[in-house]
């Protein structure tokens, strides 16, 4: 377990002091938000160890199960039963409890050692505004999730400023403009169905001459099969890049908590074009378990950044590795 | 590793079951593993999928391996018309009122669509049906969706109705009363995206349908939904009582197994397709269409496109030999002629009959024109009449001209041609092997 024990202090940063209140309130958001996509599948594990008394063929299968229910895809779900199976066999356990157990090690091992480890939060460039990149999909909670991300770092004391680089999709900017007024926080628009590169360069201008810290630009949501658009996004790349040096300084995939086995495609198509140092899980509040974000770092090496865990400013949390799989498989009674 | 095409994970199954001519349970396993797999890459289900692959292999259990099919590609073909026949086998039109309001509600998930779609549906009603839509703007809560969906109305000229950030069942109700009080002839209602666990919301929702006992409420499920689609359809329909699913994003590259999930566990008829992010951008649900995607795209279609030929050729040499036995009917008569439309080429009926002439181009189209007037008065026959027209007699000639929407002459024009071909079946049993045989379409 020497392994283990070494990634997990690595990734779980567990301090013994005392959690502030605000700690404490994001917590609770933490736990309220994911409550109840753990409630049934805490349940259910915990019934299927107390079934048996011993694993045997049927009990793998139903782990299995478990896995690919959770979306974390077939081929990974596969891969880490076969793994299990023979680590069991090997070790001689027979224990539901414990092989429940080594079903998480196994997956946080595998996790951690699938793409280099990260910090959560934004790298803050030295000596220039700092670029968050925004890319996904339609309808995964782009702009939702920039409003968050830039409340967080405004609590931080940075500079936040917006740039409302969806000027496709109707009412996108005038959605992005509400939550910069609610946050209070400078936007740079531009017209309906105008070329976002420029808006892009125009927020450039504005992050450089005005002292802003971080600047999180929002982009309008794309299937990833669509070449033309996927053109335009490098070109926002490629201007931010020109502007300022390092630009994008993080470029951060925002995925939908209920996507299936297709967000892999999607990060690996995403990856192409900008150079994905994260990914923000969103509407992980309601049922739906997110499993994908494993294949995905098992297959593209991105790792999950943030969590959304619903609508208002507040709700987006640190991704935690441990809590996430504890969450997963076992449920609160007996993440100890 | 995932994402394999359905026909690479085949070729090495295939190798193993050369040369056996029947489908057991034994020789089924290995492919029904791998078509299980790719219906899970497909984001199908997990239970759906354990209980469909039972389904397919109880009807694949004993089917005949023809010689040039192999036993994977008919299990491909019998998932495809499987997948095909349970996404499909529904009335799929939305049903209008006739001469009063029509209202529909449009409910899923946060960011599956709803107000995209909701201009798709007006803009298709307004250009193509010539309706009179109105649009009511129910989602009160994400920042900016009232402002969306008013741009979307003017962009394809449907009427847009807001009360601000009332309460939603307030503004559903006043939208009707204005929408009938105006003559519309359809009400769409745009909600709130919500989770399916958020009970407050999903009260507002059940209120919204107790109020306005709307003609449809359909769910908007996005193709690339996972696992959880399921249980998401379930809780709406089970709260609302749905009439319909859109899958929204099918212009993306997900394989959209959530259809058949939600079809196989709620009977929910799939109206329509989002195929992508203009107002023309919206399509009826073709079920074949999506059976080949959930299967994993164009190589199956190629390969199911080619047993389904071969196994046609096989029921059409089994007619031919029924035929030239003499027992010809009217039935097998419209088979061959969709048979020759289909195949053009005569193959399977030529290597038969011996002399057989090509078509050309023209009499292809004589024939296809011929086959529309042949069909509908075969069809408007009964089952007995079309074995044994030698029983029609005037009055059932009427009818069936009544029937078809054709004439007397050309119910007999059918006998006629029927009765010219069946004797022209028995002479080409004498002439069999002999050179120089006719025989005229």
């Amino acid at each position: 377990m020497g392994l283990f024990s070494f990634l997990k202090n690595k990734f779980s940063k567990k301090e013994e002091t005392k959690p502030s209140e605000q700690e404490e309130k994001s917590l609770k958001t933490y736990e309220k938000g994911m409550q109840k996509s753990r409630k049934n599948f805490a349940s259910r594990l915990d019934s299927l160890s107390k079934r048996y008394a011993k694993v045997n063929e049927e009990y793998f299968e139903e782990l299995e199960q478990i896995l690919i229910e959770s979306d974390v895809g077939v081929d990974l779900s596969l891969r880490l039963i076969e793994k299990l199976l023979d680590d069991a066999q090997k070790e001689g356990i027979s224990d539901p409890k414990k092989i429940n157990e080594l079903l998480i090690d196994n997956m946080f091992v595998d996790y951690a050692t699938s793409g280099d480890s990260i910090e959560n939060e934004i790298r803050f460039a030295e000596d220039s505004v700092t670029v968050l990149l925004v890319v996904g999909v339609n309808g995964v909670g782009k702009t939702t999730s920039i409003a968050k991300l830039a409340r967080r770092y405004q609590q931080k004391g940075k500079k936040v400023m917006l740039v409302a680089g969806d000027t496709f999709r109707a009412g996108a900017t005038a959605q992005l403009s509400i939550w910069a007024e609610r946050l209070g926080c400078p936007i740079v628009t531009g017209k309906e169905n105008g070329d976002p590169a420029s808006v892009v360069y125009d927020g450039c201008q504005f992050a450089k001459n005005n002292h802003i810290d971080l600047m999180i630009v929002d982009t309008a949501g794309r299937q990833q099969t669509k070449q033309n658009l996927m053109q335009e996004l490098a070109k926002i790349n490629r201007v931010l890049g020109r502007e300022i040096p390092g630009a994008p300084h993080e470029s951060f995939l925002i995925i939908d908590g209920t996507t299936g086995q297709n967000g892999v495609l999607q990060a690996k198509a995403f990856k192409e074009v900008t150079d994905l140092t994260g990914i923000v899980i969103t509407k992980m509040d309601g049922t739906s378990k997110g499993g994908i974000i494993l294949s995905i770092r098992d297959e593209l090496g991105v790792p999950v950044r943030f969590i959304g865990l619903g609508e208002t400013m507040d709700d987006l949390q640190e991704f935690d590795l441990d809590k996430y799989l504890y969450g997963l498989l076992l449920g609160d009674e007996e993440h100890e | 590793m995932a994402f394999e095409s359905l026909s690479d994970r085949f070729s090495n199954i295939f190798k193993k079951l050369r040369g056996q001519s029947h489908l057991s349970e034994k020789n089924m396993d290995d492919m029904l593993k791998e078509i299980r797999v790719a219906l899970l890459e497909a984001d199908v289900n997990f239970k759906v999928v354990k209980a469909f692959t039972n389904d397919v292999k109880e009807k694949s259990i004993g089917l005949d391996v023809y010689n040039k099919v192999n036993p994977s590609q008919m299990i491909v073909k019998v998932v495809h018309d499987e997948i095909e026949e349970l996404l499909g086998a529904d009335q799929t039109e939305i049903s209008f009122t006739k001469g009063g309001l029509t209202t529909i509600l449009l409910v899923g998930l946060q960011g599956t669509g709803k107000t995209t779609t909701a201009g798709k549906l007006g803009h298709h009603w307004i250009s193509k049906e010539h309706k009179k839509v109105m649009v009511a703007a129910a989602d009160v809560y994400r920042p900016a969706a009232i402002e969306q969906l008013h741009t979307v109305a003017d962009q394809v000229g449907m009427t847009f109705f807001s009360l601000g950030k009332d309460d939603p069942v307030k503004i559903a109700k006043e939208a009707q009363k204005q929408a009938i009080k105006e003559g519309y002839d359809v009400l769409l209602i745009d909600t709130a995206g919500r989770l399916q666990i958020d009970e407050g919301l999903m009260e507002e929702l059940k209120n919204i349908n107790h109020e306005v006992h709307p003609n449809e409420v359909l769910l908007l499920v996005d193709a690339a939904a996972g696992q959880d689609s399921v249980n998401v359809a379930n809780a709406f329909n089970k709260d609302l009582r749905l009439t319909g699913v859109i899958m929204s994003k099918l212009d993306g590259d997900a394989r959209g197994g959530a259809a058949l999930s939600i079809k196989y566990l709620t009977g929910l008829p799939i109206k329509y397709a989002g195929i992508g992010e203009k107002m023309e951008d919206l399509e009826p649900f073709y079920p074949s269409r999506m059976a080949d995607r959930i299967l994993g795209m164009g190589d199956v279609v190629t390969l199911v496109e080619k047993a389904k030929d071969i196994m046609d050729e096989k029921e059409a040499e089994k007619t031919a030999k029924r035929m030239m036995e003499g027992d010809y009917t009217l039935e097998d008569m419209l088979k061959q002629m969709k048979q020759v439309r289909r195949i053009g080429s005569l193959s399977a009926i030529a290597k038969m009959i011996p002399g057989m002439p090509k078509l050309t181009d023209e009499q292809k189209e004589k024939a296809e024109r011929e086959m529309v007037v042949f069909e509908a008065i075969i069809n408007s026959m009964t089952p007995y009449e079309r074995r044994h027209p030698e029983i029609l007699r005037y009055s059932h000639k009427n009818r069936i001209a009544k029937g078809s929407g054709l004439t007397n002459a050309d119910v007999n024009r059918v006998i006629r041609r029927y009765e010219d071909s069946k004797k022209m079946m028995k002479q080409m049993k004498q002439y069999q092997g002999k050179p120089g045989g006719g025989f005229r379409f």
